[in-house]
Formats: structure tokens, sequence, C-alpha cells
């Protein structure tokens, strides 16, 4: 397999000054990391401490097997939201006893543990991922419950909407806990302290439960809503402590004398799962790329303004910078082709430019052929959309695009997606957006993702805005116009930028894009946990 | 001769079967069960089991060994040291079935077996000795020989069954428990008395004797360094002996020999005192563990000798022709553990390599994976060094007992290359007191700074295991993160002390380690199984690794650092009983002297136990009432099994 060359210079002003706007990017979120992994402050953690717990990450790092790489996902939830940066817990994809699982875990530092609307969407994002990937699920739990902090705000329409939404949002999960056990995918719920009201099913719902003695509490009510509904008096071991539920509720499969006890026994517990991945798993050479990742931080303008050959990227992230490429000459503002990343068979999709007729029909052949042998597809987006203009509507343009949001909508290998850059309108979609059941997508700290282009958006605003006028026969304040327009290209460029989406659950997360290559592998494997199967049906269109 | 049977086992039955193969003789083993898998079985031309796992089902049954050379077609025994190498008994029973017995005539081993009659003997010869006296059935001593004074077996030997007593109040036990100990090892329970001199050196002659009638000594070896009477460094010539006091000793050795009408090879043991005066102690007649320091500097092979001597050959040299070489220094590793009162070890011997350099002999009878048990003397190997000068040999010795690979079983490797680099040993001065006198540590003590380099390479070791056995993510970085996750870490004891070592991968493949109060950037350059190259900062560094379990062996610089990881998530403890008193040791129980509910004061005997034939009594760390007794006599233990439970006083 041929061996990508590179043609950038990375001791030029240009790949410099990239460079350093990334290192500028990076240097915030890191900052952002830092917030969401101090949780609720220093003070909330010594407090955990002191009663002999241990802060959620480090609960985390000693689920996982030593020395295995962990993805976290969604680290940034909340970023931008009156939420906590984080979403109040860390949810990733780790090893554990040789098993690559789903782990969701309440950050008890913050408000409690108490599930937000961010929190919850979190939760419902890691059910999703081990419900795609067949990954077996385990949940650290210790929360208050529902944020019920809504209830006493000013505005009572609001908060009261934000309730109704989280309180529809957040029944979900129960059915999707008992969802997956049904499909055979194991879940495991660690309970390290309160479990109330709603809460409790998240372990009652669970296949296993490990409850720590004199820690967890799981229970409809707790003393006073007891006390308030029924007056009974009733102390909170008596109502749901561990070794009640051990020895005679049976809620508690497993007592645990401490934490560590309860890691310990959650460790075990996966390694009696039997848990035999689906997919084939890696089977090339997993040797690092001849060109070096280091590199990517200065191939991409922050501007996105200058067109970036997408093969730069392409060998920097895949095995020994192989790429088999698909159709080079034709339709090529769209690459394709085959590659692996540690030793996975991937399909490569990037953008090189506008997608146009021919490269929306060769992504859509490309497509069909990677699900005929089974091989998952990376795409790698960098686009501003699909073309527009006469010729290339009277060209067909709808149908061409057609074929390969329809290609793409019914490929059934895993897909994966980094939105490098530009991620504007249909183009989104068309190359393996989040609506399409892509199993992972991740920005890189340069991504923009909106409907169209802010100016562009600002314009078409303003040319509406000018037609209404002229149909009122108003004149046109041209100097308001100005500014109208200036401030919605600005909150248009705020919107569209990667943290906004990832502070949403929009995406995965924010990746270094040194980290692309290990991040992509990380994902694949997951993926591998399930069946990795393409459609079937129809013979490979030649389109 | 064509066939020998070796009556022995470990370091010297290979030792006697190199000769014998050197020789064009084949060579026969016999064992017991747990060396089945010995490598002096697998040195052998042929081997015979001998069924059963004691000494006195095995080693010391003369039927089971005569039957064994019968079924070997053996035409020769050579019993090397210890075991039946003094039996008269056995001398004789050997050349009644018609084999060569490879040692000194029988009359000659009985009449120097009984301690006190060779004495006497001796004294006659004009020898001088030591004052001494016989103990009756009445545990009475005939003769007043004054205190501190040393309770002997007559039979004895490797200082077993030996007791120093310095008060007249502690002389009854020390006899009872000399007995039992010279009962279990040697089948005779004769025990005698004899001035104890202190500060005294331990010199003894080698002779060589042939069966025309000529004797010649080669020269002395001192022996000074000794633990419990047992010799743990030997060397030749002794810094203590001139030209004149060599010519005299040898002369008075050879003229012993004579008397008693000695052949093969033969020890006789003097007491060297400060003032240049020496005493008799005993002839041994066999050969002496020791012997390798004789044939370095002598050059001659003395177990060829032996064998040749056997065959009615005569000795092809004579006094004159024998001379002295530079200087030679044994040391004997011993599964023992030098802190706690020299108290033998047991264990799996992990790993076992001498040094490739420098050039040292080494006689072993170990290998990796042996196993170091209860049943026999826990020698694990002898290590000589040969060099012009004792400085040098000395030196050469404690590199290379630095640098040998040791791990799975506590051993005096370390206070041994202590004694070898200590002031009072080099100037030549050690006497039989040093090893109470001297404080030479244990165990290493490595520097706060050898301990965390140390620390770091076990928990790279340990990442790079892990990572090269993953089965999932396998080619992905080592602990990879995106995000602010807490370290990689592993923590390690090595004695009171715990390190934690906390280390991540970062994007260049090498790691950001903290550990103490230091950070520092650490890379692996090479690591296999069993060792590991790394640079910590600029400092390269190279150790062997072993590990056990959770327990790693960094051989490095100065020697080997033991740490023992802690377990992840630890196993929930139950608590300990408070006031137990466990055994030090594994063992059985030859008394036990409390029951439930008895006062006791401090210091009172309560258990006895026995191990490598040793006896050590547990006694009370106070006063106190009994409570539990969890043994009684017969039991066999572990180390830190419980014995008793002491409560406080009532």
């Amino acid at each position: 397999m041929p061996v990508l060359p590179s043609l950038i210079d990375p001791a030029s002003d240009a790949f410099a000054a990239n460079a350093g706007d990334m290192r500028a990017l990076l240097t915030d979120i890191d900052g952002l990391l830092a917030q969401a992994a101090a949780g609720g402050g220093e003070a909330a953690t010594e407090r955990l401490r002191s009663r002999g717990k241990l802060p959620v990450r480090e609960r985390v790092a000693l689920l996982l097997d030593r020395d295995s790489p962990f993805l976290e996902l969604a680290p940034l939830a909340g970023y931008q939201t009156e939420f906590a940066v984080g979403g109040g817990a860390v949810l990733g994809i780790g090893v554990v006893s040789g098993v690559e699982c789903v782990i969701f875990a309440n950050d008890p530092t913050v408000m409690g543990g108490a599930m937000t609307a961010i929190s919850i969407r979190k939760l419902l994002r890691a059910l999703e991922i081990a419900r795609q990937n067949r990954l077996p699920y385990v949940q650290f739990v210790e929360s208050a419950g529902g944020d019920l902090r809504g209830l006493t705000g000013k505005d009572a329409d609001e908060a009261l909407r934000e309730n109704l939404t989280h309180f529809a949002d957040s029944g979900r999960m129960f059915h999707d806990i008992t969802e997956l056990s049904a499909m055979g995918i194991p879940t495991v719920s660690v309970v390290f302290g309160s479990s109330t009201a709603g809460g409790a099913y998240q372990p009652g719902l669970s296949d296993y439960t490990i409850l720590v003695r004199e820690q967890a509490k799981v229970f409809l009510g707790g003393p006073p809503l007891v006390k308030a509904a029924t007056g009974e008096d009733a102390g909170d071991e008596e109502l749901g402590g561990a070794e009640m539920h051990a020895t005679v509720s049976g809620l508690a499969d497993y007592l645990a004398e401490d934490e560590l006890d309860a890691l310990r026994m959650c460790r075990d517990v996966v390694a009696h799962l039997n848990w035999r991945k689906l997919g084939p798993g890696p089977s090339l050479p997993a040797d690092p790329p001849v060109h070096d990742p280091e590199e990517l931080l200065g191939l991409l303008p922050a501007d996105l303004r200058t067109p970036v050959d997408v093969r730069e990227v392409i060998g920097r992230v895949v095995d020994g910078s192989r790429f088999e490429e698909f159709k080079p000459r034709y339709g090529p503002t769209l690459v394709c082709g085959w590659a692996s990343v540690h030793g996975f068979p991937v399909g490569v999709l990037g953008n090189n430019g506008i997608l146009f007729n021919d490269s929306a029909q060769k992504a859509a052949q490309f497509i069909q052929l990677c699900n005929q042998v089974d091989t998952p597809l990376l795409f790698l987006q960098n686009i501003t959309g699909y073309m527009v203009g006469r010729d290339y509507e009277r060209a067909g343009m709808v149908k061409h695009g057609s074929q390969m949001i329809n290609a793409l909508s019914n490929s059934t290998v895993p897909h994966v997606t980094v939105i490098l850059g530009a991620s504007y309108g249909a183009g989104n979609y068309g190359m393996g957006g989040r609506a399409f059941d892509t199993r992972f997508v991740f920005l890189w700290p340069t991504a923009k993702i909106a409907i169209m282009g802010p100016k562009q958006m600002a314009g078409v605003m303003s040319i509406v805005r000018r037609g209404q006028a002229a149909r009122r026969g108003q004149a046109l304040d041209e100097a308001a116009e100005a500014a109208i327009t200036a401030a919605v290209e600005d909150f248009a460029e705020r919107q569209s930028l990667g943290l906004y989406a990832t502070g949403r659950v929009a995406d995965d997360g924010v990746i270094d894009p040194r980290d692309t290559r290990t991040v992509v592998a990380m994902a694949l494997s997951a993926c591998h946990s399930g069946e990795v199967r393409g459609a079937r049906g129809f013979g490979v269109f030649r389109l | 001769m064509r066939r020998v049977l070796v009556a022995n086992r470990g370091e010297i039955a290979r030792r006697v079967m190199r000769t014998c193969a050197a020789l064009g003789i084949e060579s026969v083993a016999v064992y017991a069960e747990g060396d089945s898998d010995a490598p002096f079985v697998a040195d052998a031309d042929r081997a015979v089991a001998l069924g059963g796992r004691t000494a006195a089902e095995t080693y010391l049954d003369i039927g089971k060994i005569l039957d064994a050379a019968a079924v070997s077609g053996a035409d020769a025994v050579h019993p090397g040291y210890g075991f039946l190498s003094e039996n008269a008994g056995f001398a004789r029973a050997v050349q009644d079935a018609g084999l060569v017995w490879v040692g000194p005539p029988a009359d000659a081993i009985a009449a120097m077996g009984d301690k006190l009659a060779a004495k006497d003997l001796m004294a006659k010869a004009g020898v001088p000795t030591l004052p001494s006296a016989r103990i009756g059935a009445g545990d009475e001593p005939d003769a007043d020989v004054g205190f501190p004074v040393l309770v002997k077996a007559s039979a004895g030997g490797g200082g077993k069954g030996m007791r120093v007593v310095h008060r007249p109040a502690d002389l009854a036990e020390a006899v009872a428990a000399a007995r039992r100990e010279a009962v279990a090892a040697f089948g005779d329970g004769t025990v005698f008395l004899e001035r104890y001199v202190t500060g005294s050196r331990h010199v003894e002659i080698q002779i060589l004797g042939d069966t025309h009638g000529n004797v010649v000594h080669c020269f002395e070896r001192e022996c000074s360094i000794q633990r419990r009477h047992q010799k743990i460094i030997e060397e030749a010539p002794s810094p203590a002996v001139d030209d004149d006091l060599r010519a005299r000793m040898g002369a008075d050795a050879v003229s012993a020999a004579r008397a008693i009408g000695y052949c093969n090879a033969g020890t006789v043991e003097f007491l060297l005192d400060a003032d240049g005066s020496y005493y008799f102690l005993e002839v041994n007649t066999r050969l002496q563990v020791e012997h390798p320091v004789t044939e370095a500097i002598t050059g001659l092979d003395l177990v060829r000798e032996q064998l040749r001597i056997a065959d009615g050959e005569r000795l092809s040299f004579g006094q004159d022709d024998l001379a002295i070489d530079g200087h030679a220094i044994e040391v004997r590793v011993y599964a023992e553990d030098p802190a706690a009162g020299f108290l033998p070890a047991t264990g799996r011997l992990v790993a076992w390599a001498p040094p490739v350099e420098p050039a040292v002999r080494v006689e072993s009878g170990v290998a990796p994976g042996s196993v170091i048990g209860v049943q026999f003397d826990p020698l694990l190997a002898k290590v000589i060094a040969h060099a012009p000068t004792r400085a040098e040999a000395a030196g050469r010795l404690a590199l290379a007992l630095e640098r040998t690979r040791i791990a799975g079983v506590t051993t005096n490797r370390d206070y041994l290359a202590g004694v070898l680099r200590h002031p009072d040993f080099l100037s030549g001065a050690a006497t039989t007191a040093f090893v109470e006198q001297a404080d030479v540590p244990g165990q290493r003590r490595p520097t706060p700074d050898e301990l965390g380099d140390a620390a770091v390479a076990a928990a790279l070791a340990g990442q790079q295991a892990r990572r090269a056995a993953a089965r999932t993510l396998a080619t992905l970085p080592s602990g990879w993160r995106g995000t602010v996750m807490p370290p990689e870490h592993a923590v390690f004891v090595s004695g009171d002390e715990e390190i934690t070592v906390a280390y991540r991968t970062t994007r260049d493949g090498t790691f950001d380690v903290a550990v103490a109060a230091d950070r520092l950037r650490a890379k692996v350059i090479r690591c296999e199984a069993g060792s590991i190259d790394l640079e910590i900062g600029s400092r390269r560094l190279s150790y062997g690794v072993d590990t056990d379990g959770r327990t790693w062996w960094l051989h490095g610089p100065g020697g080997t650092i033991r740490l023992d990881e802690q377990e992840r998530f630890p196993e929930t403890r139950t608590e300990a009983v408070t006031g137990g008193l466990v055994a030090p040791m594994p063992g059985s129980v030859v008394s036990v002297h409390v029951a439930p509910g008895d006062a006791v004061e401090d210091g009172a005997l309560l258990v006895v136990l026995e191990a490598m034939k040793m006896e050590h009594r547990v006694t009370a760390p106070h006063a106190g009432v009994v409570g539990d007794v969890h043994v009684s006599v017969g039991s066999q233990v572990a180390g830190g099994d419980l014995l008793v439970v002491l409560g406080e006083p009532s």
C-alpha cells in the first residue's frame, strides 16, 4: 500500500502561526479540562476525603486496568451553560479486567452528584454508546437525586419548562438501562453514596449491584420524605443502607467493606462476564505514521479560509501513513481511500473542498464498497457544504447529494467522525454528522459547526431584512443594519465554535489534534465490541 | 574405580562428581524426595531415589545407601561432608560390602569421633589442648573447667549441639538442649564441656596422607568468622599465622595424623589465642566445606587426591613441593536472615545467578526454582575468590557477591559483603568474636536515592510487563489520557519505608515520574523479561529484575533491593491477635512449657521449636498469663504462625 508523501513545510511562517494559534486554543481547553476535573472544588473534595471517600476520578482510575488507555467522553459537557463544566459526572470508555466498558460516574462534589439537564444528557449518551457498540456498562452512583433548584428560580415559566424537559428526559435512562440488559449487554452499578427516589432505580434496574457499607443509601424516599408522606420515623440505614439491602431486601448483590473493596468487586464482576467482542478486531500492522503527528498542530489555519490537503492529516493518523486512494482523479474535492488505524481497517473520507456532483457520487459509491467488505468509515470533516449555483443544480446536485446521504444513512458499518475545521449545513450531515447514528464524533479545537458560515448567515439575514423593508416600503437605516449584521455574525461565530457544541453534548469532545490517531483507534476498538457488518441487498452501484 | 556413589547432596555432591568426571569416573547420586529435581541429581551419570524426606530416612540411612550402590553398580563411595562422612560404622559397612571407601580408615574416624578421647590422645602426643570435662549420666561434669564453658556434642560438627554457657545456673538446660540437637543431627547424644576462650581465632590445618605412610599438610585455613559456631567466611592463608607458626602447627598436625594412623584428607582444628599459643580442638576426618581455599592457594584438587589415595596410589608430591600462591577467601551463602539472629530462611529461589565478572569460583547446589526447605542445611553456595593479595581477594569477592543475582529467599549475602568490606576484617584482626561485636548490617541499607531509583525501575518494569501482556488496546499508548486524570502509580514497601511512584506517559513516550519529592523524566531504553535499562534524568541505570507475586528484586549497583508492591485493593485485614507469640521461622515444636492460665515471668520459656536441626526458644517478652496455646509437641508450624497468646499479668 502506498505511503502518503508530505508536502508541507513545518518551518514556514504560516505553519508556525497555525501551530501557535492551535496551542493557544489547546491551552484554553486544558484550563477547562482542569476546571472539569476539579469538580466541586478543593473544599468539597477535601470534605469527601475526610469521610474516607475517593474523588470520582480516583475511583475511575482505580477501576481501570493499570496502564490501559482511557477515552473520556464529553469532558466539557455544560460549558457555557448554567451548569458546571463536566456536567457533574465522568463518562468514558476504559478497560476493566481486559474488557472495554462504558463508565459513567457521578461526581459527588458537584451539587452532591445531583442530576441536571446536562448530566442527564451525558448519562443518556453513555447508555447510547453502550447500546450502539455493545459495550458493558458500569455506573458509579452517588447522587443527591434530581436537581430541584429550578423550582426556586425567579422565572416560574422558564423553571417549569426546564424541569418538565428535565423530568421527561430522565425517565429515558430507566428504559435504556433495562434495554441494555435485554440486549445482552451487562450493566453494573456500584453505589458509593445516596441513590434516592428515581436514582434508586439506577442500581435497581442494573444486572449487578455493589453497595458500599455505611455509604450507599438506596431508597425511594429518604427519612424526610417518609416522615412527610407517612409520618413514620425511620433512619437512613434501615430505610436503604447497604447492609440492609445485602441481607434483607436483596437489592445489593455484593456488599463492599469500603470503596476499594467495591472497585475490586466491580473488576471481578466484569472479569466473570466472559465477554467476547463480536467484531474481528485489529488485523493489520499498527506501526505509527511515518509523518510526525506533532505537525497536525500547524496544518489548519484558525480562520479556516486557506485550503488544506486532508491527505496531510490522513498521513499523520493512519498506520505507517499508508493510504490506498480510491478514484483520486474523479471528484477530487472528496478524498476517499483505505487505510488502517492501530490495525483496524477503515475507509477514510476527507474533504478537500466543497462537495460537487462528482465528489458526492464518489462518496456514495465508496460507502457502498466499504459496506460490501464490512469496513468501518472514518470521516474527516472540513466542509463548507454542497455546491450551490445554476450549473450544479441543473447537473443534479440535489440528486447526487441525496445519493450520498442515502448511502450514508443506510450504511451499517460503524462510522467515526472527526471535525477538523468547517462543518457547515448539509456538509455536516453528509460527512457522517451526529444525526446519522455516527458512533463517535470528535472535534478539533478549530472545528466550527453551523447551518452555514457566520458571514453567510449574517448576509442572508440582511438580504431578508432588506426585502421585508422594501416590501413595506420602508427606508433601511444602513448604520443600524450594519450593526445588526455584525452582531448576527458575531453571535453565529460564537455559536459555531466547537466548544459551544461540546458544552451541549452535541459531540463526544474536543481533542488535541495530536491525539487523533489514539482517539480514533479507541473509538474503532469500541465499535468492534459489537458486530461489524455492512449493509447488504443490492450490488454496489457504479455512480 | 569406575563408578563412585556420592552419599551426599547439594554443592558438595556436585563438587565431587565434577572431579570424578575429570578423572573419567562415572558418578551416582542418591537423593531424598525433596531433592528429586536438584542439580546434583541431574549432574550424576546415574541416580537412585532413597525414598523418604528427612535426613534420617535418606542420607543417614546406611542400608538404603548400600542398596543404592548395589543397584547402580557403584564400586566406591564418597561421603562428602556432614551426614555419614564421619560415621565409622558406615565406613566399615561400605568396605564390608566390597566397595572402596573414599575417606580415612574407619578406626581413625572412630578414634577422632569421640572428641574427648581424641583430645586425650593428642595431649599424650604432645599437642596442646584445652581443659575439658565429661558429663555423666547424672548431668554432672566430672571436672571443673570454669566459665564460660562450651557445651559440645562429642559426635558433633558444624556447630550443631553446641552451646556457650556463662553461668552455672544455665548449664543443665544447655546440656539438655545440646543433647537433643546432637541426637537429631548425629544420632548420638554424648556431650562434653570445654573451656571457652573468647577473642580467639579458629585456625585449621589441612592434611593429606596416603596408604603408604606419607603425610603432608597443605597449610592452614582461618575460619574465625562464625555465627552460632558455624563458619561463614574462611580463608587461606591466615593473616595471623607467620611462617614459623605455620611450620609448628603444620608439624603438630602431621604428628597428630601419624599418631592415629591417618590417611586420606583430613583437617586438624586448632584454637589460636591472641598470644600465639594454640590448642588442639578436634580432627575432622573428612573433606571440609572450606577446602576450596586450600585448593586455590596450593593448586591441588583435594577430591582428586582423595580418590587417588582411596585407590591406593601414592601422593605425587612431598611437603617441600607445596607452596602458597596468593590468598583465597570463601564465603558461604546461606538462606538465613542475619538481621534476625541468622535464623534459617525458607522459600523458593526465584533467581540464582553468579556474576560473569569478576572471576570467582562458585560451588552451588541450587538453581532457579530450587525450594529451600527445613529438612537440610540451608547452604545455597560457596563463592571463592583467589587473588595475589588478601585485600584484592576480599574486594573481588565482595563485588562478586553484590553482583550475584539472588531472589526469592532471604540470604546472608549482603552481610557477607559487609564483613568483607569491614575495616576489622580487612586489617586481619577479626576473631571468633567478630560477628557478635561488629556492626555489619544484616541486609543492605540502600540510600533514599537508591531506593527511589529502584522503585522507579520496578514501577516501569511493571508497566512494561502489563502493556506487553495486554490483549485489549494493546498497541495504544500506555496509560493514555486525553483529559485530567490521576496518574498511574505503584506503591512499594522496603523495610519500614513506603515509596510511591506516580507516573504519566508523555507524548514522546518518556515518563513524567514523581517519587518522594522529586519530579523526574524517565525513559525506558530496553525492557525484557528479567531486566530493565532506563534513563532517569541523565543517569543510565541497568537492573536485573525478578518478581514473585508482588515482590520485586532489583539487582543493580551495590547489590539487590527488595521491594514489596502493595496490593491495589488490599484484602480486608483480620485484626491481629494481641499478645500473640508467633513462630520466628518454620519448624516443628519440640516442647511446650506452658498451659492456658499459667502465670509466667518475663523471659520464661514457653515453647521450643526445632528447625534446621537447631533449637529455638520462644520466651515470654513480658510477665503475664498464658491465654490460648495453639501448638503441641510435634506440631509443624510455618514462620509467623501463632504459637501462644500471652495476656497481661493478672
